[in-house]
């Protein structure tokens, strides 16, 4: 039977091919931490990892991810323990009313990984050089994707700048 | 959404032949195609998914490469040699969308993804020649400040929204088809068609068939290249207008130069007049804006785009200005 893995546990795939990533996720297995927002990619509460990259559930057919493994905002805490950019929102007052708090928490994590791998955005002044520094404007770029109504916009980028920022210190 | 019948491809020939099938769509990342299913604008009875065929991305020998039409968005946009070698390209992908949908969307579907004008969306409450043909236009007098200023038709105003598109335009890009009736090439300036009386035929792609490769032919001089885009935020919108070009200035004169222009046509608009009237002159203002103007003498606005004509020849002239300031010795 073919399946796929939310959060490290395996589950049978929908048989109906129309059933989106996202009513996969919330209303198959009630999961109900991802968000439903425009339900057409402009807002990105959606978010969700797909082996590590951000995607937009809502425009994945659940069908199309066989075999991936699929990480949403309930597999982010380890052991009862807050991931640390969990917390960096909390500390920096990063949402108000925290519906598109999720898709802004997957989004950012799978960010950090396209910096680490020297992913250019449109606000990379060297397209030739190797490390991107995690400056205030790339930052805000590369989140665009992910809207915020309450426009919690500075303390979300206050919150990913202090993960990212511990996170380079803590490689060798 | 109209239920449909799904099946992923192996192989091209598997693809092809699973695509026989009366109504079948090809899938790549679904970031267009599930939303205008969604909105039963397209209601196919089969999608065969071809987001698992090659999209691997080729550095040849003679300076060319060729990328797998499954290879996503940003798989190109980061890759080393597209960055040094056609920068636009880069700057033109990771100009458009979002990171999750450039994360999601393939080559090939970018290339097929369909006009973002709102009244082809707008199945239930709106008249679209696109849509359905011989229904009229309701953007004609509508809302049509997003819509084409060239190459436009009675029957259909709509842009193409692709940013990705205009640099391979300016990179004179190879498309590489397998469909029903075998291999072969297109130029991706002829890929796409101009709306006349038959918008609803947007590609010269016969039946079933299936793009399975880009091909980026050796430009030396595009190693100094740019992709601007003017929109109305200054990320996740589209295109009010883009410029890609690429210009080879030797001793103050325009040797060669690559020009194409986004958010203004039915089709990612290569600017051959301005090109041609470039070649050969100083690599001056007077020049490029000489240039601009041949290119948009044809222009027409409808009742809210008429900005779009000065918008995009000021953008043609500050973009080789600023390449031709890069050259300078």
């Amino acid at each position: 039977m073919p399946t796929i893995s939310i959060n490290g546990a395996q589950h049978p795939l929908p048989p109906d091919p129309r059933v989106s990533l996202l009513d996969f996720l919330r209303e198959h297995l009630h999961l109900s931490g991802t968000k439903i927002g425009c339900n057409q990619g402009a807002c990105g509460a959606c978010t969700v990892l797909a082996d590590g990259e951000r995607i937009l559930s809502c425009l994945a057919l659940a069908v199309q991810y066989e075999g991936r493994a699929i990480t949403t905002v309930e597999g982010l805490a380890l052991d009862g323990q807050l991931h640390p950019l969990q917390q960096a929102f909390i500390d920096h007052d990063g949402f108000q009313c925290g519906y598109c708090t999720p898709g802004q928490l997957c989004s950012a994590i799978g960010m950090a990984a396209e910096l680490k791998r020297g992913v250019p955005s449109h606000v990379t002044a060297d397209l030739a050089a190797g490390g991107i520094a995690p400056s205030h404007d790339e930052i805000r770029e590369r989140m665009s994707g992910n809207l915020c109504r309450c426009g919690a916009h500075n303390g979300i980028v206050a919150a990913i700048n202090e993960q990212l920022a511990a996170t380079a210190q803590e490689a060798p | 959404m109209t239920p449909f019948a799904y099946a992923r491809a192996q192989d091209a020939s598997d693809a092809v032949r699973l695509a026989a099938l009366a109504n079948a769509s090809y899938l790549g990342g679904g970031t267009n195609l599930v939303d205008l299913m969604r909105e039963t604008v397209a209601q196919p009875a089969a999608l065969v998914d071809v987001s698992g065929l090659p999209g691997a991305i080729e550095v040849r020998l003679d300076g060319s490469i060729l990328i797998g039409a499954a290879a996503k968005n940003t798989a190109v946009a980061e890759h080393q040699v597209v960055r040094q070698r056609f920068p636009l390209l880069s700057r033109a992908i990771v100009a458009g969308a979002s990171a999750q949908i450039r994360n999601m969307a393939t080559v090939g579907g970018n290339i097929l993804q369909r006009t973002r004008c709102t009244y082809f969306y707008d199945n239930e409450g709106s008249r679209c020649n696109k849509r359905s043909p011989g229904q009229g236009c309701d953007a004609v007098d509508g809302f049509n400040r997003m819509h084409a200023v060239l190459g436009a038709s009675d029957a259909c105003i709509a842009t193409h929204p692709s940013d990705m598109c205009v640099a391979l335009a300016a990179l004179g890009a190879i498309v590489h088809l397998h469909g029903p009736q075998g291999q072969r090439t297109l130029a991706l300036t002829d890929l796409h068609r101009l709306p006349g009386e038959h918008p609803e035929q947007e590609t010269e792609l016969a039946p079933g068939e299936l793009i399975t490769a880009v091909e980026l032919p050796a430009l030396s001089f595009a190693t100094r290249s740019a992709y601007r885009k003017v929109r109305d935020r200054s990320s996740y919108a589209f295109a009010l207008v883009s410029v890609a070009a690429a210009i080879d200035v030797e001793d103050g004169v325009v040797r060669d130069v690559r020009l194409a222009l986004g958010g203004v046509a039915h089709k990612p608009w290569r600017a051959w007049k301005a090109e041609q009237m470039l070649t050969g002159q100083l690599a001056t203002v007077d020049s490029f804006r000489a240039a601009a103007a041949a290119e948009l003498a044809d222009a027409t606005p409808q009742s809210g785009n008429g900005f779009k004509i000065g918008l995009a020849g000021r953008t043609v002239v500050a973009v080789l200005e600023d390449l031709a300031k890069e050259m300078q010795p």
